[in-house]
């Protein structure tokens, strides 16, 4: 059987989430099929067809689908499911909202945030703020999974030549509607695909503060991220937050800066290759997960930083 | 209108759980047991629609062991009216409680069902969404603003790139993101009147539920420790120590 992948695009340009999905299709065997639903997405649909391991890519074109809503999103899904074994999304907040919907229609489990496919049928997930993995069997005729993007290397964006079909959309539910967006704007690169993020917690004292760390970012081009602590307090906005219940990272380089290392937020990075903390606790948690800890100040440590870098 | 409040009974936050030898699941014997706190927040926000006078009756419902009569008792000295717990042993994984929260929902017939986005046991993140589908009715995920009028409600929503703000018609189920509101805790007196409350128990199976899991759990192990890495004496050496050893800079 063949493998549904739900594509997840913005701007003309597929998410990057969307390629490790694939990559995780490509392991559970069969013919993958990429889904580009929305309003206006040729252009996605040709830079889809180019992925790596994708032999077709539907195309649903439809102003119904010009945002991705989870009830018209579904019942499309749900609409094409039956010639598919498995149906994937990435775990971002739209395959994390879309896709458990799709199941229950199918009425079948969800198998979320896989990071491992062991067998067609069984995977591995995180539990418990990922203090412990849980290698699970599917026993539904479909499987519907979301897949961790750190658990898979991406696949290749271009040198494939997938067909392109453009398929016809039922009638969907009008029972949302989109009302307004605001979104973080930013020339620095994505948080969960960076190649560095540096993070700030509660000890940075003030959203202010974080120029601090923008400024090493803006060297490194790294992304820059939070504790919830620092979410909460309103320093940063709340796509900053890395962990259990926000952003899950795992880059070549992890800087966390006056970041205590709560199990949650190390649920979001621990996965690093490696990872920095500067803290000026010596005791801090965070230090056991650090493969270098720096105990200072951050306010010193931070301007230091920034000059070693130069 | 009435709202349902789904509030799930799980390992505390604080506790860091260990894996059992066995490999059978994580160690639960002698160890905190709390509300999950997207629930709280889930409770919380019932409440404050009560007090706004939006909410005219709260009724939180909890499916699992009979200690799960304790975290409903915490949602009623919160706020809410009444409780249903609904009573297992059995593993219940998130299609059977969106199942039995459907016909509980068709029971009571609430303008709104509010859940926590995800339970940070199983960290499934699905049982709102799948409740959504399974009513027929619209979803507002990870909220972290609800604004009800006129047959709709407005949901604020966390998400990858920031907020989204989406019209529900209602009812509709909205599931509770971190940022929602803070949860008060229960007063004293609260906490007494809440023991007066009426809790109603009823069981999967006279609702006709099947909750035969459909995700076989094969092992449970725990992750890959780290290896203990060194602490740096100054900004010099780490700077150092990122280009030449690690080689990430
Ligand atoms: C349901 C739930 C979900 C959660 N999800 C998440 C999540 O996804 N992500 C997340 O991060 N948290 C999450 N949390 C919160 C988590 O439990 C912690 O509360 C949070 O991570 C703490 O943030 P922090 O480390 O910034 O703050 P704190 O724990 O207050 O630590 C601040 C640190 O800064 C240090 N510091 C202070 N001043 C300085 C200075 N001048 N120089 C150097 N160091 C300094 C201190 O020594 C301290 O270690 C969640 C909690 C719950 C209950
Ligand atoms: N056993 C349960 N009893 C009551 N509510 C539950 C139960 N399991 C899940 N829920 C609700 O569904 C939400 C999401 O859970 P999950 O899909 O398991 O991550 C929780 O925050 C609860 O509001």
């Amino acid at each position: 059987m063949s493998v549904l992948v739900l594509a997840e695009h913005e701007a003309g340009a597929l998410k990057p989430a969307t390629l490790n999905t694939v990559a995780a299709a490509v392991r559970l065997g069969g013919d993958v099929h990429l889904l580009v639903a929305g309003a206006g997405v040729a252009a996605v649909a040709q830079v889809a067809a180019q992925v790596v391991g994708v032999a077709k890519v539907l195309v649903a074109e439809s102003e119904a689908l010009a945002h991705p809503l989870a009830e018209p999103l579904a019942a499309l899904i749900v609409a094409l499911a039956p010639a598919y074994g498995h149906i994937l999304a990435p775990a971002t907040t739209t395959g994390k909202n879309v896709l458990p919907r799709v199941a229950a229609l199918l009425d079948v489990a969800q198998v979320s945030e896989i990071v491992a496919v062991v067998a067609p049928d069984t995977f591995i997930r995180p539990i418990y703020a990922g203090n412990a993995l849980a290698t699970v069997r599917s026993i539904d005729a479909i499987k519907v999974i979301t897949v961790r993007a750190t658990g898979f290397e991406p696949a290749v964006a271009s040198g494939g030549a997938a067909s392109i079909e453009a398929i016809a959309v039922p009638g969907l539910p009008g029972l949302s509607r989109f009302v307004e967006a605001q979104l973080s704007k930013s020339e620095r690169p994505e948080l969960t695909s960076a190649r560095i993020v540096i993070s700030g917690g509660r000890g940075m004292q003030s959203g202010d503060n974080f120029h601090l760390l923008e400024s090493i970012a803006d060297k490194l081009g790294a992304a820059v991220g939070a504790s919830r602590a620092a979410v909460d307090a309103g320093f940063v906005p709340n796509d900053f937050q890395v962990g259990q219940t926000g952003k899950i990272v795992a880059p070549d380089l992890y800087i966390a800066v006056g970041i205590s290392g709560a199990i949650q937020h190390l649920a979001g990075m621990k996965d690093s290759k490696v990872i920095v903390a500067i803290n000026k606790d010596e005791e801090a948690p965070i230090f056991q997960v650090a493969d270098y800890g720096l105990v200072a100040d951050l306010f010193k440590a931070l301007p230091e930083l920034r000059q070693g870098l130069s | 209108m009435k709202i349902l409040v789904a509030v799930k009974r799980v390992v505390d936050y604080n506790v860091k759980v260990r894996v059992k030898s066995d490999k059978s699941g994580v160690e639960t014997a002698n160890i905190k047991f709390s509300m999950n706190p997207f629930d709280e927040i889930a409770v919380e926000e019932a409440v404050r629609l009560k007090e706004a006078g939006t909410a005219t009756e709260i009724v939180a419902v909890s499916v699992g062991p009979q200690a799960a009569t304790e975290t409903l008792r915490t949602a009623l000295a919160m706020g809410a009216d009444r409780g249903i717990l609904v009573q297992t042993e059995a593993e219940i994984q998130p299609l059977a409680v969106a199942k039995i929260l459907k016909c509980l929902a068709e029971k009571e017939q609430p303008g709104l069902v509010l859940l926590g986005k995800q339970a940070i046991d199983d960290d499934s993140n699905q049982t709102g969404q799948m409740l959504a589908a399974l009513l027929g009715r619209p979803q507002g995920t990870f909220a972290s603003k609800l604004a009800v009028a006129d047959g709709s409600v407005a949901v604020t929503r966390e998400v990858d790139g920031g907020l989204e703000t989406v019209a529900l018609e209602l009812p509709a189920v909205v599931t509770a993101d971190l940022r929602l509101n803070e949860p008060r805790y229960a007063s004293l007196p609260n906490i007494m009147k809440a023991k007066k409350k009426p809790i109603e128990t009823v069981t999967p199976e006279a609702l006709g539920v099947d909750v035969a899991p459909r995700l076989i759990t094969l092992s449970v192990e725990e992750p890959a420790k780290r290896q203990a890495g060194i602490k740096v004496a100054d900004v010099a050496t780490l700077v150092e120590k990122l280009k030449s050893e690690a080689k990430v800079i």
